[in-house]
């Protein structure tokens, strides 16, 4: 559907205003087709606002939305799901008491009929789904039979990313996706990311930890009190420009 | 992984252990506990609360509460008594229950879902409502006098065993399968769980919120037939402090007052553990005010039993 040279996602002069507070003053960004973008700033910058736009949480004053290369309104959450741009939050989108597999198909349950009449889910169907899109991207979990309770944060995530993966996200957005794990955890959540964007799934990360953003982003945006204030290739810079950049220390090199 | 599994298990026995052990302490105190007509006899005895408790079950699942069960039985229960005796018709008393019932259920989810009111208040409201309506519509007089074609409903049997119990069972078959087996049931556990999710997951929340009380309703008009077919009367105040048993055989039953865990079948045994603790104490003639006090210490010791394997 889209080649490399077109963006995924558009976002054009994206104003948002709460009362006379301006949250995003003419923030423009593209995401490419399997770009992992790393999306940056103090608190207060704006990264929420500009997502939940996206994400059809809230509605923008102004600017335009494209998506693989067509103008989108999206009006709210279902509309942008249905698009293939899914959210995940930190506090993760699962039902707790539910297992793996039924949170991977929740709303989008398999149902067989049984005896030609009687309508039943169809429990194995949704195991061996399941089964396939985690060992796909390379997720262990030991039973799907687990309820998400009993799982561990780095888990819950994976669990999250690959129910989004199973119904066709073509951009993920992620949400401080590290902030609530440890160290092994946090390894395996960006190695996952990492595997996503090598299967052409585009992925938004918001994190605070730079150091994790670094390893994984292909391209850094700066967002600081609403406005844009830089783009850079993440080989081409560094945690200390960046850090300049989200402060506003450094007016020096070249941001526009 | 295995722990977890072998905690289930033994958190969905525990209850079951409970009955057991209780069956064989009664049957050692008293020959006539463990037979088969007083076996029949607490399942009848429980039959009508135990349909309550099931509608209860998939309300609590969501994470709400339905406290005007006991009037809804109430005010089902007079009005179809006042349709039998106007019409002649056990068929018309039938519909007026059910659909009673499901009208105030109905309510009860338009309230809590569209109104966004607490469960809790909802229904309370509900509770009053019903139980000043029958009142109203009664005069406060009982109406009885029903043709046996009615009666059948709480006295007849199916071979020989009661049909108050064979209805009781089928709700809890049907149950059973709706909880565990259909889309409906994975959105009433997924509900309890995380309302936001489900949401988010592009489920009709509002929907199905209303259902689950639909239910409630629908199955307090059932209980209502019964329980008015049994005593051959349609009395204003039928019910009052049922709502408070069926919440109890729920919560017995190892169902979480906070949504999302528990089963159908906990619920059930959670219904004939307190049915059996009642038979049992008359047995061993106890005094009816201490029976009281016992089923409120159950309660308070099963869910204590309940969080302590939650915990570990």
């Amino acid at each position: 559907m889209t080649d490399k040279n077109t963006p995924l996602l558009e976002v054009k002069d994206i104003v948002k205003r709460f009362g006379g507070l301006v949250a995003v003053n003419r923030v423009s960004m593209e995401v490419y087709p399997g770009e992992v973008v790393g999306l940056l700033g103090d608190n207060g910058a704006g990264k929420s606002t500009l997502i939940k736009v996206v994400s059809g949480v809230y509605q923008p004053d102004e600017g335009e939305i494209y998506f693989e290369g067509e103008k989108v309104k999206i009006n709210n959450p279902m509309d942008a799901i249905k698009l293939g741009i899914e959210t995940l939050y930190q506090d993760l989108a699962l039902a707790e008491n539910l297992n793996v597999y039924s949170n991977i198909f929740l709303g989008r349950e398999k149902v067989k009929n049984l005896l030609g009449a009687i309508p039943v889910l169809d429990h194995e169907y949704m195991m061996e789904e399941s089964r396939k899109v985690l060992s796909h991207l390379g997720i262990e979990i030991p039973s799907l039979k687990n309820r998400i309770k009993n799982l561990s944060g780095g888990q819950r995530q994976s669990v999250a990313i690959s129910r989004s993966v199973y119904w066709n996200a073509k951009l993920l957005i992620l949400d401080e996706p590290t902030a609530a794990l440890g160290v092994t955890e946090q390894k395996k959540v960006l190695n996952l990311v990492r595997t996503l964007s090598s299967q052409g799934v585009a992925v938004i990360i918001i994190s605070h930890q730079l150091y994790d953003v670094f390893q994984v982003a292909h391209r850094l945006v700066v967002l600081r009190r609403g406005e844009k204030v830089g783009e850079r290739l993440t080989k081409e810079t560094n945690p200390d420009e960046i850090v300049g950049l989200m402060v506003g220390a450094e007016l020096v090199e070249g941001s526009k | 992984m295995n722990q977890t599994n072998l905690g289930k298990v033994f958190k969905s026995l525990g209850s079951v252990i409970g009955l057991i052990g209780l069956s064989l302490v009664l049957s050692f105190l008293t020959p006539a506990f463990l037979t088969v007509n007083n076996i029949l006899n607490v399942l009848r005895q429980v039959s009508v609360i135990s349909i309550l408790a099931a509608g209860e079950t998939f309300v609590i699942l969501t994470g709400g509460i339905d406290l005007s069960v006991g009037s809804m039985l109430g005010l089902c229960g007079v009005m179809l008594a006042g349709t039998l005796n106007r019409t002649g018709s056990p068929l018309l008393a039938v519909l007026a229950g059910l659909s009673l019932g499901a009208l105030m259920g109905l309510t009860n989810g338009v309230l809590v879902s569209k109104g966004k009111l607490p469960p809790f208040c909802a229904t309370l409201g509900m509770m009053a409502i019903a139980r000043g309506l029958a009142f109203v519509y009664t005069q406060g007089r009982p109406i009885s006098g029903f043709p046996q074609s009615f009666r059948f409903f709480g006295t007849g049997y199916l071979g020989s065993i009661p049909v108050p119990i064979i209805i009781a069972l089928a709700v809890f078959t049907f149950a059973y399968y709706v909880l565990s087996q259909t889309v409906f049931g994975r959105y009433v556990y997924s509900l309890g769980s995380n309302e936001t999710a489900t949401r988010m997951s592009g489920i009709k929340t509002d929907y199905y919120k209303t259902w689950v009380y639909l239910v409630s309703g629908i199955l307090a008009g059932l209980a209502a037939i019964v329980f008015t077919a049994r005593i051959n009367s349609g009395h204003p105040a039928a019910g009052e402090g049922y709502e408070l048993d069926a919440i109890a055989a729920v919560v017995i039953g190892g169902t979480s007052l906070s949504g999302g865990e528990g089963t159908i079948i906990g619920t059930f045994i959670g219904a004939l553990i307190m049915g059996v603790i009642r038979n049992g104490l008359n047995l061993v003639n106890v005094d009816p005010f201490w029976q009281q006090v016992v089923i409120g210490a159950v309660i308070i010791f099963a869910v204590l039993a309940d969080q302590r394997t939650k915990r570990s």
